[in-house]
């Protein structure tokens, strides 16, 4: 039975622009503020390997000089009312996320549609901001979290855009310039396929007034359709790198494999199955094994994250340098057992329980609604989804689960990255 | 609008007190026990020991064992979570609210019948000692201890909540009984629940599970204040690291001193970020002073400022990264000529309305959900003592003059009330 206490297509107002802008509103006068979640299909699949980091740079120059308003306006505006709004790049869309009190709504709209349509990425501008991701990049090279996390992924993909860093490398960022983000941005950005979605104190038939006031005149004739995802392919043995931080404390692991689409018939079993070994409760089978049995880290777990390409499984934890080598064998050991063994029906019980008990508290804030809401949209999952999810959660049985397992986790051909001080022996 | 919602705040006979909100836009309740006891309750040899009680709380009691717990709580859509800091220790669930009973009778029992087998104490030191070396990965966590610890001589604000490294291995299973049974006691609480429940019910219910726990004494009163500071302080540090970071930390007053609320709103208008004086928020600094002087000229690649409410004085900091290729000593020179720069040009109305509006935007944003709304009661109540701290600051934000703000720079804003702390890579080499 679809369950009518969540949002639905009784409440959710779906509106589409003439120029193909989709607009989701959700009604809550709980309290007088609103945000606003958005995509549009632009990102770093649209960059070559040597301009790495294109498309997060050019998110980041948006909101620093319009046609109409400068770095300093922008921020003045937004920050005199106490507003917030930010985009980011992904490998496939741009995403875009604000929040103010109703009353600042127009301002905010108003900067929304500045920064989307009219950026001019003034020199001074880029680069400050090219000193400011050189930096990060450094602090990068110094957080073994984030270094292991870069080694996984050069290892997992080779050669494979999905391989690469979305913020880029410090050879790469010098090389981008003004003139290939304006290229890029002409060519991706534009109002077909875009997303908004509202949730907060306003009505809905005033939201979409507003939404097509500030942007249902934006025209982009050339708007290309974001380069698609090529096919990857698994590893077939053991890829193994140690990236060596000789004077760190702790070590990181990154293991694991391509996971599925979003889009994968089986996708909801591969995330229950996920759920089991690496969430639930203290970070599932491998929380309770690697930190709650060993004592070996203070984080242990796993994360699928599916989407429109093959984002990867993985599992993660920080050990010291001498316990590496246990805790991969322990987390590889759950990997076995999940594959080779049903779990049983009270343990999948509990995590349905928990994935379905879950959802009145992550659907409390307007942000937590707004994210569900674009993501219906935006997965085509139709707007009763959220209705539904709960039977649909309850449906699957222990052989579904144990059949996600088998086809998407490995053992033995599975990438491991490790970022710390060397006492362990790569065998790369 | 939820913040104006009624709250009703009692005492249980045993001392442990009670504050309730109903709020009903969602079918979720969030319920919290805050412990006054956190850092500032440590001595040397046993530094670390609140924030590993509150690990251990997680191991279970006859009633709830430890490998069921997670269980119970997740299976019935709840999460949960404890956190540690220099004032205080505090649990929370955050479930629908028909389960929200769970959480009221495992708070109930745990309060007194935590456990801790040997070899769960055993196991868990080297968790906390793993958490440990995770935040020693961080130039910026490594900086902070050392400056803190510089900053304070004297008052236990002096060590990091997670502890030394050398308390962690030596510290003993009785230590951790002590130290729980001491402060674990309805008269050293605070409970609060958030959402949608009915308050009489539920206050009956509290008093029903929590009323029959005996009183304990009382905790024993910090003694060891900070004597005031007579000069600056500054520590250098070098370790691995490709970006340098500075950070200029003021001794502030507590949170329940009057200047406190100028202070918050002095740094809202120089550095911009959180104009309310709680813990994070704010947003981006992009036209503030600070970031015009550090990041707009190049110098930093990031600035920002901050202070956070405690009971005793603890410090106002200002930190920024340095740009690659900037030394630190420029960085500073131009912070301290910002700084200056408050006297010769002080802060305008303008600038303090600007920091008032996003106040009131954060207040909003703030009050939003049902865990938030608990942790500011919570934290308002075992900080200062009244919950209303966190209602009522609008109003006392609002009533702050110019005038206010001139004082308050003149008072804790001098180099002698200062540590000054450097952080330097000693490897220059750049490996990414």
């Amino acid at each position: 039975m679809p369950d009518l206490t969540y949002p639905g297509p009784e409440n959710i107002h779906r509106h589409v622009l003439p120029n193909g802008i989709t607009i989701l509103v959700y009604e809550n006068f709980a309290a007088e503020s609103v945000v606003i979640d958005g995509t549009l299909h632009a990102g770093a699949l649209a960059e070559s390997e040597g301009k790495a980091g294109l498309a997060s740079f050019t998110a980041s120059l948006l909101m620093r000089g319009t046609q109409q308003r400068s770095f300093g306006q922008i921020y003045e505006a937004l920050e005199s009312v106490g507003a917030g709004l930010d985009f980011s790049s992904g490998r496939h869309v741009t995403e875009f996320v604000a929040h103010c009190l109703v009353e600042d709504l127009d301002l905010v709209l108003e900067l929304l549609s500045d920064s989307l349509r009219h950026p001019t990425f003034p020199a001074v501008q880029v680069e400050l901001m090219r000193g400011e991701i050189l930096t990060g990049l450094q602090i990068r090279a110094n957080d073994t979290r984030r270094m292991a996390g870069l080694a996984f992924r050069e290892l997992l993909y080779p050669h494979h855009p999905y391989g690469r860093s979305t913020q880029g490398y410090v050879e790469t960022i010098p090389a981008i310039t003004a003139e290939d983000m304006m290229q890029y941005h002409g060519r991706y950005f534009g109002p077909r396929d875009m997303i908004v979605g509202i949730v907060g104190a306003v009505k809905a038939n005033e939201a979409i007034a507003k939404i097509e006031a500030a942007l249902g005149d934006w025209q982009n004739p050339q708007q290309q359709t974001m380069t698609a995802v090529a096919d990857v392919r698994r590893p077939t043995e053991t890829r193994r790198i140690h990236v060596p931080m000789p004077d760190k404390s702790q070590s990181d692991i990154l293991l694991g494999l391509p996971g599925p689409l979003r889009a994968a018939p089986d996708y909801l079993d591969a995330k229950m199955m996920n759920t089991i070994l690496g969430v639930f409760g203290m970070m599932g089978r491998i929380g309770l094994n690697v930190r709650e049995k060993q004592g070996l880290a203070y984080y242990a777990y796993s994360q699928l994250q599916g989407g429109l390409g093959p984002s990867p499984w993985f599992a993660s934890a920080g050990v010291s340098p001498e316990n590496v080598e246990q805790a991969i064998r322990s987390i590889l050991d759950e990997v076995a057992r999940i594959q080779d063994e049903p779990v049983s029906e009270e343990e999948l019980a509990d995590s349905q329980a928990y994935i379905t008990g879950s959802m009145p508290v992550g659907l409390e804030t307007n942000s937590g609604l707004v994210n569900v809401i674009t993501d219906m949209e935006f997965y085509g999952l139709g707007l009763d989804y959220l209705q539904h999810y709960p039977d649909i959660i309850r449906a699957i049985t222990p052989q579904r689960v144990q059949a996600a397992a088998q086809k998407y986790l490995s053992i033995e051909q599975i990438a491991i990255a490790v970022a710390g001080p060397e006492s362990v022996i790569s065998n790369q | 609008m939820p913040n104006h919602l009624p709250v009703t705040k009692t005492t249980l006979d045993n001392g442990l007190t009670v504050i309730l909100k109903e709020m009903h836009h969602a079918p979720v309740a969030s319920f919290m026990i805050w412990y006054r006891v956190g850092s500032r309750n440590e001595v040397p040899g046993i530094t670390g020991i609140s924030h590993w009680v509150e690990h251990m709380m997680f191991k279970g009691t006859p009633a709830f064992p430890g490998d069921q717990l997670d269980r119970m709580i997740s299976r019935e859509g709840g999460h949960w979570n404890a956190f540690t800091w220099l004032d205080f220790t505090a649990y929370y669930e955050t479930m629908p609210s028909n389960r929200i009973d769970l959480a009221l009778r495992l708070e109930a029992d745990r309060m007194r019948n935590t456990q801790m087998p040997p070899d769960e104490v055993e196991s868990e030191r080297t968790v906390i000692l793993s958490e440990r070396g995770m935040y020693e990965n961080d130039p910026r966590f490594n900086l902070n201890e050392e400056l803190t610890s510089a900053a304070f001589r004297v008052h236990p604000y002096h060590h990091e909540v997670i502890g030394d490294e050398a308390d962690l291995r030596s510290m003993t299973r009785e230590d951790l009984l002590g130290h729980y049974g001491r402060y674990y006691v309805p008269n050293n609480a605070i409970a609060v629940i958030v959402g949608d429940f009915a308050t009489a019910e539920m206050l009956a219910r509290i008093n029903t599970l929590f009323g029959e726990i005996a009183a304990g004494e009382a905790a024993p009163p910090i003694t060891r204040q900070e004597p005031s500071q007579k000069g600056e302080r500054r520590v250098t540090l070098h370790g691995p690291a490709d970006a340098s970071y500075l950070t200029h930390a003021y001794k502030a007053p507590a949170a329940s001193h009057p200047d406190y609320f100028a202070l918050t709103l002095l740094n809202a208008a120089f550095a911009g970020g959180s104009s309310l004086g709680m813990f994070g928020g704010g947003g981006t600094n992009k036209s503030s002073r600070l970031y015009k002087a550090l990041v707009d000229t190049d110098l930093a690649a990031a600035a920002f400022g901050g202070l956070g409410p405690t009971v005793d004085p603890y410090l106002y900091a200002i930190n920024a990264v340095a740009r690659n290729g900037r030394s630190l000593a420029e960085m500073e020179a131009a912070l301290d000529a910002e700084m200056a720069r408050l006297q010769s040009d002080p802060i305008t109305q303008a600038e303090l309305d600007k920091a008032l509006k996003r106040a009131k935007a954060e207040f909003v944003l703030a009050g939003e959900s049902i865990t938030g709304q608990a942790q500011l009661l919570g934290m308002a109540e075992a900080v200062i003592g009244d919950y209303r701290w966190f209602e009522t600051v609008l109003d006392k934000l609002n009533a702050v003059t110019l005038d206010d703000l001139e004082r308050v720079r003149q008072t804790y804003l001098q180099k002698a009330n200062r540590t000054v702390g450097w952080y330097e890579p000693s490897n220059n080499g750049m490996t990414a």
